[in-house]
């Protein structure tokens, strides 16, 4: 699949800003977020950014993106059109955590629960995010089993470094905090590793046989294309990455994403808060670029069933 | 819009391809190009027509296969456009209600005018029915000439998809395929017609003809045998044959 810049910043930002809202929301909700109201500010408001940043990315992978407004109706059977009412719908409980942590000073009652709404619905368009990929049957490398739990920890990941970060910034250091990150990252990493086992291991469900229906003459290759130039199809859903390049980027994404992080939220738990926060910083800045390149590999190593009509064996 | 029809008609318009008649001749594709590039879906964009990079949208697009190996080997020519499916996965991903099925007659569409070009229903597609049109930014797919079938401004014989009317062997059948007792189905029935990528679960309406059996020998044509040996002479001509025989 063709790795769109604008849907690889879409799913990297507003995957770590909904991440950074929604262990805001469930730790305001607890009682265990700072009462700072600058510290809230900064947080939620960076969160926001990236989701926006994010969202107003996606819209340029658009042909018509004057009508987005358009994909808010069709909630009831896409996964698209659900993640994006479950978008601007997070924003809602954002704003009134924000109002209540900033202007009112106070984290309880009704602010603690819209802390809770937010880290719900953020979870949840994650989700739909996932979702959107992962109910994608023609695409056997996006229709297994480890893409939701991927989206939903490299969220979690990302939203923590970047919490982490921000609470040793304000000199308000959770250990809880740290350990999640690390955690989250462990756990991102051994998702990761595991999808890419399993796309190695799988060649898909379809063949240039069952494309075809010719099975039953031998085995099928593709003689003849329709053109001699390119088309949509085969721009859109062909692309191709070497093996060689892909396994570079692989071993890139580990180490930007997933091994310095973790190995700098450590040196941040050690080291005094001069050297804390820019390692806490780094981390979470690692962990986006780390990100960015595994998500272009999600796109660049996908197969497409319709690569079999333009001479693939198997997707 | 973009959840399938709740109480679709039993109607299910589409196309049979018979892969042993067609030649590979691309008639279908361009008669497809030239009707839809006024038609219903208009237009057809073509980027760079005539320069080295020529990209364009194409409704129907030919390939020729190569299946199995020596005699038992067979070059077959393709012609690959929407399957109108029964469960088509490109409708239901739809997030503005552009996508849709119709209930009467199950032809899958695209309201233009709702589309946002996101591309997510080319991604859901399996079969490659649909393509972006760069220049409008909105997607575009076959109609089944739905401005054909129904147009009571052509003759009745001409009220058929382009790509059938035009076809010069008779590969391709247009006709209800929900009704089994239509020409179409029984001739479905009676070649073994068959889904494209059934395990995809989109149930596709249009079905494929596969090549007959090849046949061994060439059959008996009426004319007689010319004999191996030449038939002995006789009179004049035998008295010399025996004469040179001794």
């Amino acid at each position: 699949m063709h790795p769109a810049l604008s849907v690889i910043l879409f799913t990297t930002l507003s995957g770590a800003g909904y991440g950074l809202v929604a262990l805001m929301g469930g730790l305001a909700a607890a009682g265990r977020l700072p009462p700072d109201p600058w510290l809230a500010g900064v947080g939620l408001g960076l969160g926001s950014i990236a989701i926006a940043a994010g969202l107003i990315a996606s819209t340029f992978h658009l042909g018509r993106p004057e009508r987005a407004w358009r994909a808010f109706s069709q909630w009831r059977s896409s996964w698209l059109s659900r993640e994006g009412v479950l978008s601007l719908l997070t924003f809602l409980p954002i704003l009134a955590l924000a109002y209540g942590a900033v202007i009112e000073h106070d984290m309880a009652g009704p602010w603690a629960i819209a802390g809770v709404a937010t880290a719900l619905l953020a979870v949840a368009t994650v989700y739909c995010t996932a979702m959107i990929y992962r109910s994608l049957k023609p695409i056997a490398h996006w229709h297994n089993g480890w893409v939701a739990p991927g989206y939903l920890l490299f969220a979690a990941m990302s939203g923590a470094l970047w919490l982490n970060a921000i609470l040793l910034g304000f000199g308000e250091a959770d250990r809880l905090i740290g350990a999640f990150a690390l955690l989250s990252t462990a756990a991102a990493a051994a998702v990761k590793l595991g999808y890419w086992r399993h796309i190695d291991g799988t060649a898909g469900e379809s063949s240039a046989e069952s494309a075809t229906g010719l099975g039953r003459f031998g085995a099928v290759r593709l003689l003849e294309a329709p053109h001699t130039g390119e088309n949509y199809l085969m721009r859109e859903m062909g692309f191709r990455i070497a093996r060689k390049h892909a396994a570079k980027l692989r071993r890139v994404a580990l180490l930007a994403g997933f091994a310095a992080p973790a190995l700098l939220t450590i040196l941040a738990m050690l080291l005094p808060p001069i050297g804390a926060i820019p390692a806490a910083v780094l981390a979470a800045l690692s962990a986006m670029l780390g990100l960015l390149v595994e998500r272009w590999l999600f796109f660049a190593e996908a197969k497409h069933a319709v690569t079999l009509y333009y001479g693939a064996a198997r997707a | 819009m973009t959840s399938l029809p709740a109480n679709p008609s039993p109607v299910k318009l589409g196309l049979v391809i018979d892969l042993d008649i067609c030649v590979g001749c691309h008639a279908c594709a361009v008669s497809c190009k030239e009707w839809n590039s006024g038609g219903h879906m208009a237009p057809l964009t073509d980027l760079d027509p005539y320069g080295p990079n020529p990209l364009g949208v194409w409704f129907n697009r030919v390939h020729s296969f190569e299946a199995g190996d020596g005699l038992d080997g067979r070059t077959v020519h393709f012609p690959r456009s929407c399957l109108h499916c029964e469960t088509p996965a490109c409708v239901e991903v739809c997030p503005t209600g552009a996508s849709y099925k119709r209930a009467e007659d199950g032809i899958v569409l695209i309201d233009e005018a709702l589309c946002i070009g996101c591309k997510l229903c080319s991604w859901a597609c399996p079969y490659g029915a649909r393509e972006y049109d760069d220049d409008v930014g909105v997607m575009k797919k076959c109609t089944l000439c739905i401005d054909r079938i129904y147009n009571e401004n052509i003759a009745e014989a001409e009220r058929v998809p382009a790509c059938v009317s035009t076809c010069p062997v008779g590969a391709r059948h247009f006709g209800d395929l929900g009704d089994p007792g239509s020409a179409i189905s029984r001739l479905v029935e009676a070649r073994d017609g068959y889904d494209l990528m059934p395990e995809q679960g989109c149930r596709p309406v249009n079905k494929y003809l596969p090549p007959r059996p090849r046949k061994r020998e060439a059959g008996c044509t009426g004319a007689v045998p010319l004999p191996t040996e030449p038939a002995a002479a006789t009179g004049f001509l035998g008295w010399v044959d025996r004469m040179l025989s001794r």
